[in-house]
């Protein structure tokens, strides 16, 4: 019997189109726009002025705080402008406009793809790096990573948890990387161990993912303390308190990070992430991406600066097909419609799908006709229709006594209602209201 | 008559009476004197607890009136100067004259002015399409046009105008309670002073991106450009971060910056000769 988290949870059509394409390179674009609110926390502040000369991988924003990162150029070239302009969110950000000339990279980086095994750091110095390179949760809620690494005071980490999982359809990035770079996400694991000083990594791969489990779990051996977990197939499994229920058995508490469980959730995309920093020298300013989408010519995984226009991306597997209805980015279930293809890809991005119009529109919806299955679905063990209706008559008060604050927004119950409402767009708003009130009644 | 009758009405007398008496003693003794004059100050309010005074109902805001040693800082914006005159003749009190006032939507961007970029296919209520995007329009700040204005308006006061983009506040329906200015996630409704005959002169706009990006997204967006502010001979405009504002208590109504504005961002209504009005137009079509 496969392990997998016990309440709730949906199976949607995987619908893995790229799934086995090589990761290709994409040709670098002519500009980019890099947004310095790539994360959560507070915004970068940018230290380059119009007329800069840069180089790929140049610290062109200073993280503002804790929980904020640098970013770097994706590029060497000219700063066009620091302007606004929309990112994935929908509204206007600040970001860093670079007219692209050649390719120069900083002199430290190591380009070679030789694997380094040999590191050695003391764990501060770990997270230090990791804090200087820029790397944030590569899953898609970009949680600066540095931070994840230094637990609260009284708390200890006693297992990390690499996120292999990939439950969202459609998206293969996290796959071709543990296909193709099992084991830089190894040695990435292991620095990861090191700098939280745990003794156990598990590596959480659904079962869909054959192949990728057979090579992790061969290479693995040759790593001390790693192991790798075959889960069942079933969404939200890359939820953090999913994966950790599922990998370990443990709950964590309403309101609680994983950290009180012991346990801290990274990507392999993460880890990879964090092997090329600290092994090589390289800050974040590429990532993989899927571009996909059933009327798609070529769905295919890319390499992709950040900054690169979606526009790019799409020219790459062949150009937008003519019935495009949406193009969203990130997964179907949690990803965003963007509104312009001039929209950067950015730390997060995991994929671009386009979907076309057939699928893309939502249909009407109609009564609640109580049949609870959207409770039966959510994997927090919340009733959506209750807070959905909560939400719609903005009775705050018991809509945080119900818990929506632990709502993971994973859209099972919009998902699987059969009357089609809009149980999820209710429940975020909630969300925001309730965790506005909060924040006002801590002050 | 049977004894039975006799006994019965006999015990039900004596049980009667000294329930009273020990009901006339209780009641004494938990007396909780009520100001007759909240009752008095109550009725005289429009009695449609709208909350547009700031209290929760008609009742709570005539204890309050009853409480106050003034009445300068209390206003029932429905009933106006009449109710408040009888009001502070009830207590006594002098009446404190406050000019009416109503609410405009700042945005004049029907999809004529304002053409759609993007299609919203969420939930449909203005806050939660304001908190997924900037709007399907190119400006993130003008009117997202889902009426949670409309629906918070216990008074019929707005016209949804379904299709055209922008709601229209009927002045004379309107009383300024305010609901509508908490409803708005774009911040867009202003109360404003109420001028004779529903005149006003006022920026339809909240743009306050830069000039160029403004118009893009619309044909009537306020780009800053500062034309009006120096055409004003009584400091009634002001610009900050690229839009200019109209002081209705300092506007005279003079109508100067209306023909300067080159972008007609400010909009007069309720003038015989120049009068703008906007009809019904067809539902808006996207431009991919």
């Amino acid at each position: 019997m496969l392990k997998t988290f016990k309440i709730g949870g949906v199976h949607p059509p995987e619908n893995k189109l790229s799934a086995g394409k090589k990761i290709e390179i994409l040709p670098i674009p002519k500009t980019v726009f890099i947004p310095v609110a790539q994360h959560i926390g507070s915004p970068s502040t940018a230290v380059v002025n119009k007329g800069d000369v840069v180089k790929t991988g140049q610290i062109i924003a200073k993280s503002s705080g804790f929980v904020s990162t640098n970013i770097h150029s994706s590029v060497s070239g000219k700063v066009k402008k620091i302007d606004l302009s929309p990112d994935s969110s929908g509204y206007p950000k600040q970001g860093i406009f670079i007219d692209v000339e050649g390719d120069e990279w900083m002199e430290e980086i190591n380009r070679s793809s030789d694997l380094v095994k040999e590191f050695n750091l003391d764990g501060p110095q770990i997270v230090q790096k990791i804090q200087e390179a820029g790397i944030v949760g590569m899953g898609g809620a970009t949680f600066p990573t540095h931070v994840k690494l230094v637990p609260p005071k009284g708390m200890k980490a006693e297992i990390l948890l690499i996120n292999g999982v990939e439950c969202e359809p459609y998206l293969t990035s996290d796959h071709q990387l543990m296909l193709e770079k099992a084991d830089e996400i190894l040695v990435g694991t292991q620095l990861l161990m090191k700098a939280m000083n745990v003794e156990k990594a598990a590596i959480g791969i659904e079962n869909n993912k054959t192949n990728a489990i057979q090579l992790l779990t061969d290479k693995a051996k040759s790593y001390k303390g790693i192991s790798v977990v075959p889960l069942k197939v079933k969404y939200p499994q890359g939820g953090e308190k999913q994966l950790i229920k599922a990998v370990t058995g443990r709950e964590v508490p309403s309101g609680g990070l994983p950290i009180a469980v012991g346990a801290v959730v990274d990507n392999v995309g993460t880890a990879f992430a964090v092997y090329e920093a600290i092994q090589k020298n390289k800050p974040l300013f590429e990532r993989v991406v899927t571009v996909t989408g059933k009327e798609v010519k070529n769905p295919s995984n890319y390499k992709v600066r950040i900054g690169t226009a979606t526009s790019e991306l799409i020219e790459a597997v062949g150009g937008l097909p003519e019935n495009t209805g949406k193009i969203i980015s990130g997964g179907p279930m949690m990803g965003r419609a963007i509104t312009s293809p001039d929209i950067p890809v950015t730390k997060g991005t995991s994929g671009i799908l386009i979907m076309p119009e057939t699928e893309a529109k939502r249909k009407t919806y109609m009564e609640c006709i109580r049949c609870s299955r959207c409770v039966s679905v959510c994997p927090m063990g919340l009733e959506p229709f209750l807070l959905m209706t909560l939400g719609q008559k903005q009775i705050f008060d018991r809509a945080e006594n119900e818990k929506v604050m632990d709502c993971i927004e994973c859209g099972s119950c919009s998902y699987t209602c059969p009357s089609n409402r809009p149980l999820l767009d209710y429940i975020r708003f909630g969300k925001a209201k309730v965790g506005a009130i909060i924040r006002t009644r801590k002050k | 008559m049977s004894i039975t009758v006799i006994y019965t009405i006999a015990t039900l007398s004596v049980i009667g009476t000294s329930a009273a008496v020990i009901l006339y003693f209780v009641a004494q003794k938990f007396k909780v004197y009520e100001d007759p004059r909240i009752d008095d100050t109550e009725k005289a309010l429009p009695g449609a607890n709208c909350g547009g005074c700031g209290f929760a109902g008609c009742r709570a805001f005539a204890e309050a009136c009853v409480k106050a040693d003034n009445l300068s800082e209390l206003n029932c914006p429905v009933g106006g100067n009449e109710t408040m005159s009888s009001v502070a003749t009830i207590l006594g009190l002098e009446a404190v004259k406050k000019e009416p006032r109503v609410a405009y939507i700042r945005c004049n961007g029907i999809c004529d002015h304002r053409p759609k970029t993007s299609n919203f296919d969420g939930a449909t209520t203005c806050a939660i399409a304001a908190s997924v995007y900037s709007g399907e329009t190119d400006c993130q700040w003008g009117c997202v046009s889902y009426g949670d204005c409309y629906y918070s308006c216990e008074f019929d006061a707005i016209d949804l105008r379904a299709g055209l983009g922008v709601p229209l506040i009927l002045d004379d329906k309107c009383v300024a309670c305010g609901a509508c200015v908490e409803a708005c996630p774009k911040d867009l409704i202003e109360l404003r002073k109420q001028f004779p005959k529903n005149r006003k002169v006022v920026v339809a706009c909240r743009n306050q991106d830069k000039g160029g990006v403004a118009r893009k997204a619309c044909n009537v967006a306020c780009i800053g450009c500062g034309k009006c502010e120096k055409e004003c001979k009584f400091d009634a405009i002001v610009i900050t971060n690229n839009l200019a504002f109209i002081d209705s208590d300092k506007c005279k109504l003079c109508r100067k910056c209306v023909p300067v504005c080159p972008t007609n961002a400010i909009i007069e209504e309720g003038f015989p000769p120049r009068k703008i009005v906007t009809e019904e137009k067809e539902e808006c079509s996207t431009t991919k």
